[in-house]
């Protein structure tokens, strides 16, 4: 073992031997720090560093529950009745609860994260030295962590720097972990402070997991001009072998490619991916395909298309054996986290697993070295594609009615579905040969299969769906530009003074799962929305592949259509879901380089600087998943808000301010230390929206800040009103909140805004210098 | 099905669960009886109808006769505005919600904490989610659904019913309410 466990700082030795200076020791080996900035007060936090922050947000913005369980089944004395003001048998409230359970969420999604980026860290330490530097964008990005710069106050060059910020990830989760535990914390805002630190600790995780395959795999380093890649399922040639991928970590994925080319049969066979591997294999090679966000996998399996399915880890279809097994095509599981029950295979020859599968007798193997994946992946779909033929288990169209026929209308298929789709509507209209209303289904399923299992008739209800789509399937051919990474500091320093200004009325990142309301298209038209308004739109995920899944009127997809760099307008692909760090890196790199705000280990600073000045909101449209849970906590903690579809409710609370309560928005004027009025923005920190309206309008006020100037309130509040004006019906009815001064006023909005003000008794309210920090009082520096 | 079964299948209600509207006198008597109602309507009543109409018309009546003021989300305020209906406010239901939840709450007029939310239209799931959150920690105001499906968080539902009976029994509420 050579990895780093111990580390300890000497400020200076004088000794007859030799002299040293902030020496930086680690067991093991020995490392110079060589960054210059002063420590910050926070490096490295702990769990209650920062609870006065996470308690400054949580008064302002009080969670507001909705038990998803009304019981606790943690513990034996249980199950508990936590109704109302019950309390369970170890005392605990249902506010408790419900904060709790968020927690767990929160660790589960950080542990998942954390985990993958120490295998892969692993993964490419072995593959490239840990002396291997770290690089994510040349000398256009010179802040190459600032989320790790910031919560550690550490600069980490090479890829073994990275691995002490593991640790200390992997050292915190444990102790949040612990904290869920019976009978420890048992007061809901201190839980509620710890799901923010879950959050913290997860970004940087993700972070560390980015940057280290950028750095090692050659991904785009920061650029805004990263290769289109094809994306959809009738992108995919199916005349070759086809190798599917799905999952989040991508060297087997990677290995795949190489042998490929090492072999030179890449022209000969297709790598199609769905979910964040897919996202990350075509920053390896532009030349593989993305099939499609998560959902897909079920639609893409079951048509047979697939030769051989290469899984690794994360939001894999547990049933993914069997539905492989169906069609005929051999399942490599490739992560310890994902076993799947499959035999171990890793150390027989790359013939004898190949043959096993090619004779059928073997169905699935677990191979947990990526390069002999690669080997087999590429050796079975050559070995076993003329022999499945494209194997299908999609109904006929004879077969679809008669399996329609079936159909009792006993509902229980709507009943089990999230979106509540008129299901057995449109299975009647099938069995009358009317396909029409499952073709309408397919744009707005997720392909759950839910509907299926609850089918007393069996009706494979799924496969009914897609094969009546069958023409929208085939003519899904869209486009994505691949994960470009980071942000450049230079696009930082162009940006960060329109952003704090105003002039750029905000940045809107589009993130995470497919569990839409309404399928996939929401999210490219929300996009395009943005983006023509000149918001800076980010894009990452399964949210990414979305984006893309849409042509307008002049049949161009938003990658085609809008810039890929992070400027007014843009529509900015960071990558897979670890890439989200980047999102966060460019708002704490706002704060650093164009602000000038110190970094080093000084999150409260920093946090308070992104959430009164720059405006920058989550959209999480289909968030599903508990990574998504701790993704979102970690931008909550840095003061940006968040907006989730309705499903987001699930999620157990929102944490809601309440504009009415000016007692509640009060912020200190660093420029006197007065406390003054900043409010009511950004309104909320997490929200469910009903509709897609609602949240693009909600999505134009969160955007505000304390610190707007007039300027930048005023096309904040054009966009926010516009918006409202198409999609709600008139001027929205709280606008006087939002004017502080006549120059707030949009110019072209100028009559009905000081009607609507000469309504609410309204008078003008200075601009302060917020911080929600004392300290900051007459610390007011360069910006 | 059976009438008290959460309508999506797996949203199984904790011990509490909420009673049954089975006559348009039973809603009839608890808004009667309510000091100071409100409506959230949702943007599902969009796809409705009540025997021939638009649920949204018939949404409107009620909240005439009755004086029930009405807080829609925003998709659903067009569809008001069309019809020469003005709703008391625009409200997202999580706002509007969690201001239920706090009892020094005055109301959108100021003047006093409302006792009775009726709820239409909003997803399944979401509703169920904001029903729970009322059913817990907001005791003060009892919440009745006003779909076709059963609502175990609320503290009154309609069973799962047929379009037929549900739409009859959303008729008589109106037709029966005095003036
Ligand atoms: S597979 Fe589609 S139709 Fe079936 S339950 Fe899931 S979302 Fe509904
Ligand atoms: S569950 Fe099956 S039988 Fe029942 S309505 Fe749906 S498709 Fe028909």
């Amino acid at each position: 073992m050579s990895r780093k466990s111990v580390n300890f700082t000497i400020k200076e030795i004088n000794s007859d031997l030799a002299q040293f200076r902030d020496l930086n020791i680690t067991i093991g080996s020995i490392t110079r720090e060589r960054w210059e900035e002063p420590m910050g007060p926070t490096p490295y936090p702990s769990l209650t560093t920062l609870r006065s922050w996470d308690q400054r947000l949580l008064s302002r913005y009080k969670p507001f529950y909705m038990p998803f369980c009304d019981l606790c089944c943690l513990c034996t004395y249980g199950k508990c009745d936590l109704t109302g003001t019950k309390k369970g048998a170890c005392g605990i409230s249902m506010p408790a609860q419900q904060s709790r359970t968020v927690l767990i969420a929160a660790c589960i999604g950080a542990a998942t994260h954390i985990s993958h980026s120490r295998d892969l860290l692993n993964h490419v330490i072995a593959t490239s030295g840990r002396d291997c530097p770290i690089n994510v964008g040349g000398t256009s990005v010179e802040v190459e962590a600032p989320i790790t710069r910031l919560v550690c106050g550490v600069k980490p060059e090479t890829l073994g720097d990275l691995e002490p910020v593991l640790d200390y990830c992997e050292n915190q989760l444990t102790q949040l972990l612990a904290v869920t535990h019976t009978g420890q914390e048992g007061n809901h805002l201190d839980f509620e402070s710890k799901v923010f630190h879950a959050g913290m600790i997860d970004h940087v995780g993700m972070e560390v997991a980015d940057i280290a395959q950028v750095s090692a795999l050659g991904f785009p380093k920061a650029d805004p001009e990263a290769p289109l890649c094809d994306l959809g399922l009738g992108t995919v040639d199916t005349k070759k072998p086809v190798i599917l991928v799905i999952g989040h970590n991508v060297p087997p994925a990677t290995a795949i490619i190489d042998h490929l080319k090492e072999t030179g049969l890449f022209p000969e066979v297709e790598v199609t991916g769905i979910c964040c591997t897919a996202l990350d294999v075509t920053r390896y090679s532009p030349r593989a395909k993305i099939v499609g966000p998560i959902s897909w996998q079920l639609r893409y399996i079951r048509s047979g298309v697939p030769d051989v399915i290469v899984i690794d880890e994360q939001c894999v279809r547990t049933d993914t054996l069997t539905e492989a097994a169906r069609i005929h095509a051999p399942l490599i599981a490739t992560s310890e986290k994902n076993c799947l029950g499959l035999p171990d295979m890793t150390d027989e020859t790359v013939d004898a697993i190949v043959a096993g599968f090619v004779s059928g007798k073997v169905t699935g193997a677990l191979i947990l070295d990526p390069e002999k994946v690669g080997e087999v992946a590429v050796a079975t779909a050559m070995a076993v594609a003329p022999k499945r033929k494209k194997h299908s288990v999609l109904p006929t169209k004879h077969q679809l009615g008669e399996w329609a026929k079936k159909c009792t209308q006993c509902m229980l298929c709507r009943r089990a579905c999230p979106n509540d789709l008129p299901i057995a509507q449109a299975i009647r209209l099938a069995a009358s040969g009317n396909l029409s209303g499952l073709d309408e289904l397919y744009d707005d399923c997720l392909g759950c299969g839910r509907c299926e299992s609850a089918c007393k008739q069996k009706i494979p209800i799924h496969s009914l769906i897609v094969a009546a789509a069958d023409k929208k399937t085939r003519e899904e051919t869209y486009c994505l530009r691949s994960g470009r990474g980071a942000i450049q500091d230079l696009e930082i320093r162009k940006v960060g003074g329109p952003i704090v200004l105003g002039e750029i009325p905000g940045i809107v990142a589009f993130v995470g799962c497919a569990n839409y309301p309404k399928g996939s298209r929401e999210v490219a038209e929300m996009c395009m929305e943005f983006a023509r308004r000149r918001y800076i739109v980010c894009t990452s995920g399964c949210s990414a592949m979305s984006a893309g899944m849409y042509r307008d009127e002049e049949g161009k997809t938003a990658y085609e259509r809008y810039s890929g760099a992070f400027e007014a307008g843009g529509i900015v692909n960071v990558g897979s879901c670890v890439a989200n760090s980047h999102i966060a890196g460019a708002a704490i790199k706002i704060a650093s380089i164009f602000a000038k705000r110190p970094l080093r280990g000084n999150y409260e600073e920093i946090a308070d600087y992104v959430y009164n000045r720059v405006g920058a909101v989550g959209v999480a449209w289909g968030a599903m998943s508990q990574k998504a849970a701790s993704i979102a906590a970690g931008f909550w903690r840095l003061g940006i808000p968040v907006v989730v579809g309705p499903h987001g409710t699930k999620y157990r609370r929102m944490l809601l301010g309440r504009a009415d309560k000016d007692a509640d928005w009060f912020v200190y004027d660093a420029r006197t230390g007065e406390k003054v009025y900043g409010g009511p923005v950004p309104e909320h920190l997490f929200f469910a929206a009903e509709t897609k309206e609602e949240a693009m309008v909600m999505v134009a006020k969160l955007t505000m800040r304390p610190n707007d100037t007039s300027r930048g309130r005023a096309n904040k509040l054009a966009n926010y009103i516009d918006l409202h004006k198409r999609l709600v019906g008139g001027i929205p009815q709280d606008v006087y909140r939002l004017v502080r001064t006549h120059a707030d006023i949009p110019l072209t909005m100028k009559d009905e805004c000081l009607l609507h003000l000469s309504g609410h008794d309204w008078k003008e309210s200075p601009i302060p210098d917020p911080t929600l920090l004392p300290r900051m009082v007459h610390q007011k520096r360069g910006d | 099905m059976p009438m008290t079964d959460s309508w999506q299948t797996a949203e199984i209600p904790g011990p509490k669960k909420a009673s049954l509207i089975i006559k348009p006198d039973i809603a009839d008597a608890l808004i009667s009886r309510a000091k100071r109602p409100i409506m959230i309507v949702g943007h599902g009543i969009i796809e409705y109808e009540v025997e021939g109409k638009p649920l949204i018309d018939c949404l409107i009546a009620l909240s005439r006769k009755a004086k029930i003021p009405v807080v829609v989300s925003a998709s659903t305020n067009k569809e008001f505005l069309s019809r020469g209906f003005e709703p008391a406010a625009i409200m997202s239901a999580v706002e509007i919600s969690s201001r239920l939840t706090d009892p020094e709450w005055k109301g959108l007029d100021g003047k006093e904490s409302y006792d009775l939310a009726i709820f239409v239209g909003l997803p399944y799931s979401m509703q169920w989610t904001i029903l729970s959150g009322l059913k817990h920690f907001a005791p003060g105001v009892k919440t009745m659904t006003f779909d076709c499906v059963y609502h175990p968080n609320a503290s009154w539902s309609f069973p799962n019913s047929t379009i037929k009976d549900w739409a009859a029994n959303l008729k008589g509420i109106v037709e029966n309410l005095e003036d």
